[in-house]
Parts: structure tokens; C-alpha cells; sequence
């Protein structure tokens, strides 16, 4: 398996490291209660198909970066910096 | 004050030729790593220019001048290596002194390629990494940095610490390759 890097580039897989869904990246606020923290830390949908992933390019430049890959047919469709993801949200 | 006697990381190795390849050690001189202050780093570039002739180097690139050689190194990080950093650079990046900190090889031959794909995950084929072309990537289970310098010569980081381990990795390499002729 090779992961598109957008800084160095498609690189294989024993560079990353996978830390899970992206949902790192919606943090709630500290005050948001207990439903939203539960939903957060603990509920994921686990749904087959297209899925976003964090991986951090540990042995390459270092990025952290949101896969899109697809769990049915293992289609690696592309990655962004999650940095890039958070300022565009911002 | 007691004057040490300074060694380098694979102190009294011999090159080493197995097959077409050549295994040396590089004397790196000082290796200063500078970090941009912002993410431009246009200033940096400018004051790099004047001062050592050389830009900062794009992602995956290395750029040279005489014997100095500027190393992309990561994300908003280079290496300056082979001269004393200008410290006027101190004004736009933060610069850390790492001379001594790292182990430096080449590796050059018609196979130098072939070897560091057995220990390697990185496409090292000509027409994708080409001369000048660097990355960070696995080298056995280290961290390391590896520069194309010329056709057939690579240029090989690792961690000093690391030296025996890399000498190690390369050697079983190199004689692996060697043995199919």
C-alpha cells in the first residue's frame, strides 16, 4: 500500500503512522457536555466505503495528513495536509 | 581546559568495496539546522543567497554551492552542511548546531542504487530521483536522509549513535547484491 504525501509525494506505507478517522479535527469545545464528548471520543459510524484517516508522515517530512481511502475496494483516492483542512475551517 | 581528541562517528573505517558499490565516510564539517520563523521564508532565502550563495531548498531538493550543501530536512526545515552558518541567518530562522550529531556516508558505484533498495522503501530509479533530489525516509528501522549527489553517489544520514547499526545495514546489503554477481 502507497500513501500520496502532498509534500513528498506517493511513498509506502512503512513511513506513516495511522493514528484513526480524521475526527481529531472536530474537536467539541471544552464546555460542549457530556453527549457531544461521548460522541466524540467513543462513536464512530464504521460505515463501508469512502472513509478519511489521519496518518502523520513519521519517517518522511513529518506532515499530518487526512487520507481518503475506500474500505469496500481499498481505492486510495487522495490526501490532504490536515493543517491546510483546519485553516480552510477556520 | 583538556584538549579531546575529536572523532568522527565511524572513527578508523576503511572504505569499504564489495562488487561495483564504495562504501566512505563523509566528513560532513558543521551541520547547523535552520528552521524559517514563518512559513515564507522569503527573507531566509535572500540572506541564505547572500551570505553562502545558496536558496533555500525546496521540499525533497537540495541545493549546493563549492562544498557547502543546503539539505531540505522536513517540514519548514534544512540542514546547512560543509560551512559555519552565517549567524546574521539567526535573524529570520532559528538555527541549532548539530555538527558532530549525525553520521555521514556515501555510497557510489554502478549499484549504488541496488543496495539502498534492499534497505530502502524510496523510488531511487534516475528518472524519479534524480541528482540533487533528497528525501527522509526509512532506512532499515532508522530515521535517515538520502541525497542523490551524483549519477551513481549517494549521500547517506544517519543519527551518529546509529553508525554501527548503518554500517551493519549497508555491509549485509552490499554483500547480498555483491553475491548475485
Amino acid at each position: 500500500m502507497r500513501l500520496p504525501c502532498p509534500i513528498c509525494g506517493e511513498r509506502d506505507i512503512r513511513e506513516f503512522y495511522y493514528q484513526g478517522a480524521d475526527v481529531a479535527l472536530n474537536r467539541p469545545a471544552p464546555d460542549a457536555g457530556d453527549d457531544a464528548w461521548q460522541d466524540y471520543v467513543y462513536l464512530r459510524d464504521n460505515q463501508p466505503g469512502e472513509h478519511r484517516d489521519l496518518w502523520q508522515h513519521e519517517s518522511g517530512c513529518g506532515s499530518w495528513i487526512v487520507v481518503s481511502r475506500n474500505t469496500v475496494t481499498h481505492e486510495v483516492s487522495g490526501a490532504k495536509l490536515a493543517k491546510e483542512i483546519k485553516r480552510t475551517k477556520a | 581546559m583538556v584538549d579531546l581528541i575529536a572523532k568522527t562517528p565511524m572513527d578508523g573505517f576503511v572504505p569499504l568495496t564489495l562488487g561495483n558499490v564504495t562504501l566512505s565516510e563523509m566528513a560532513a564539517g558543521p551541520v547547523t539546522s535552520i528552521s524559517p520563523f514563518n512559513d515564507t521564508g522569503k527573507d531566509l532565502s535572500a540572506a541564505l543567497k547572500t551570505a553562502h550563495g545558496m536558496t533555500v531548498p525546496a521540499a525533497n531538493r537540495s541545493t549546493a554551492k563549492a562544498s557547502a550543501r543546503a539539505i531540505w530536512f522536513g517540514r519548514e526545515q534544512f540542514i546547512l552542511m560543509g560551512c559555519e552558518a552565517d549567524q546574521g541567518l539567526a535573524n529570520y530562522a532559528a538555527l541549532t548546531d548539530q555538527s558532530d550529531g549525525w553520521t555521514v556516508v556515501t555510497l557510489k558505484g554502478a549499484g549504488a542504487a541496488d543496495v539502498l533498495a534492499r534497505v530502502t522503501p524510496l523510488d531511487l530509479r534516475s528518472h524519479v530521483f534524480k541528482k540533487g533530489h533528497t528525501a527522509r525516509s526509512d532506512l532499515m528501522h532508522m530515521a535517515s536522509s538520502i541525497t542523490r549527489t551524483g549519477d551513481d553517489t549517494f549521500m547517506i544520514m544517519v543519527f551518529r549513535s546509529m553508525a554501527g547499526t548503518l554500517l551493519h545495514d549497508l555491509q549485509r546489503a552490499m554483500e547480498g547484491l555483491a553475491s548475485r554477481g
